[in-house]
């Protein structure tokens, strides 16, 4: 199956001041086509020609996977911003942190550690196991939790052009200022 | 006797208009700044203090992962300075054209292998040009691994690097790494990798 870019489910300059709209112009339309572009190419003629992005994730190696891997991580990366978020968690979501980490405060120290410290490109997630136990992950370069069958709540892409233009090496004022247009309702949705 | 960040050999606008100079002093004063003091802070007190860079990277796989990161962003980063200038020849001359004709059949060809080098490694990295006794080979490795590493798949002494991550390009030329790499052809520096040859 040849796979699509989905457009942005905001505006381009909806995030600003937090997220450029000169950052998604370039991480959107043209980083998270690129992937898209590339698997469309690789796939063709081998058998995950008609796989669906779950299986390639799961079963391909190399650059389809790759490029697989980083059309989800990114179509899952965008869904999460609002112009308008809940700025925090509530209900079941809430409880399960605070069950885990302590308290919201603590879940994001930890979550913001994970983002800083992974070395080169990579995401930082928290995740759900098959039991229900959430945890934070780290990712190196187009790494994915599906793989390895846990189930991505929330995720921060941590490669340098999800940040240089608008921040350049300083990672963790991206990190900050990724908090103030993540929606917690995208996330609650997808527990 | 802790690491220093050296000074560029250059000024920050020197490799105009082909890495611009917000570039440059982000990269050096920011980048591998950060690395040569995460390597001094993790090498404290440790074995490891005093001992040259070289023979660090040489036993790397006995190390933390923190100072393979440090360490390696620490020598690369030295090197990527002065394998740079401005206004040098444009190609290889006398002995290390002979060894790069000998090696890749002629510099069009190494040109064509170490850019696809620079263009497929997925994500942070660098592609270089590998000393391995009298001739050379083109390899790329993932982060701040280089081939003086006992790790790194290829080994050998590098003698040209080019920086793949994002931050070595992404102010000038953002997602378009193939630009940034052909750019970089126009201030390599050929003396000192030929220098670094003979070594
Ligand atoms: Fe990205
Ligand atoms: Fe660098």
């Amino acid at each position: 199956m040849s796979f699509t870019l989905p457009a942005l489910p905001f505006a381009i300059d909806a995030l600003e001041p937090f997220i450029s709209a000169r950052t998604l112009e370039f991480h959107h339309g043209k980083h998270h086509q690129a992937y898209v572009t590339n698997l469309n190419n690789l796939i063709v003629g081998t058998e995950f020609e008609n796989a669906d992005l779950e299986t390639i994730i799961k079963k391909a190696e190399g650059g389809i996977f790759n490029n697989g891997a980083q059309v989800f991580n990114h179509t899952f990366y965008f869904e999460q911003f609002s112009a308008t978020p809940a700025t925090e968690p509530s209900g079941a979501l809430k409880a399960a942190i605070e069950n885990t980490f302590g308290t919201l405060d603590a879940f994001k120290e930890a979550f913001n550690k994970a983002a800083a410290t992974q070395f080169g490109s990579g995401w930082a997630w928290l995740v759900q196991d098959a039991v229900g136990k959430l945890s934070i992950v780290q990712t190196s370069n187009a790494g994915c939790p599906v793989r390895d069958n846990l189930t991505p709540l929330l995720t921060c892409d941590v490669w340098e052009h999800a940040y240089y233009l608008d921040k350049q090496n300083l990672r963790p004022a991206y990190v900050a200022d990724f908090w103030k247009v993540m929606d917690w309702k995208t996330i609650e949705g997808r527990f | 006797m802790a690491f220093v960040l050296k000074q560029l050999p250059y000024a920050f606008n020197a490799l105009e208009p082909y890495i611009d100079a917000q570039t440059m002093e982000i990269h050096h004063d920011k980048h591998h700044a950060a690395y040569t003091n995460n390597l001094n802070a993790a090498l404290q007190g440790t074995a490891s203090e005093g001992q040259p860079i070289e023979e660090i990277l040489a036993n790397i796989s006995a190390q933390p992962v923190v100072i393979r990161n440090n360490g390696g962003g620490f020598y690369n980063h030295n090197l990527f300075w002065e394998i740079m200038a401005p206004g040098g020849a444009k190609q290889p001359e006398g002995d290390l054209k002979k060894v790069i004709d000998a090696s890749f059949g002629s510099y069009q060809n190494f040109k064509e292998a170490f850019t696809k080098a620079a263009l497929t490694r997925f994500g942070s990295g660098w592609a270089w040009l590998v000393k391995q006794g009298d001739s050379l080979v083109i390899s790329s490795t993932p982060n701040q691994d280089n081939p003086l590493m006992d790790l790194a798949e290829v080994k050998g002494v590098p003698v040209l690097g080019v920086d793949v991550w994002e931050h070595a390009y992404y102010l000038k030329y953002q997602n378009r790494r193939p630009d940034y790499v052909e750019a970089f052809y126009n201030v390599v520096n050929w003396d000192e990798v030929t220098r670094r040859f003979k070594g």
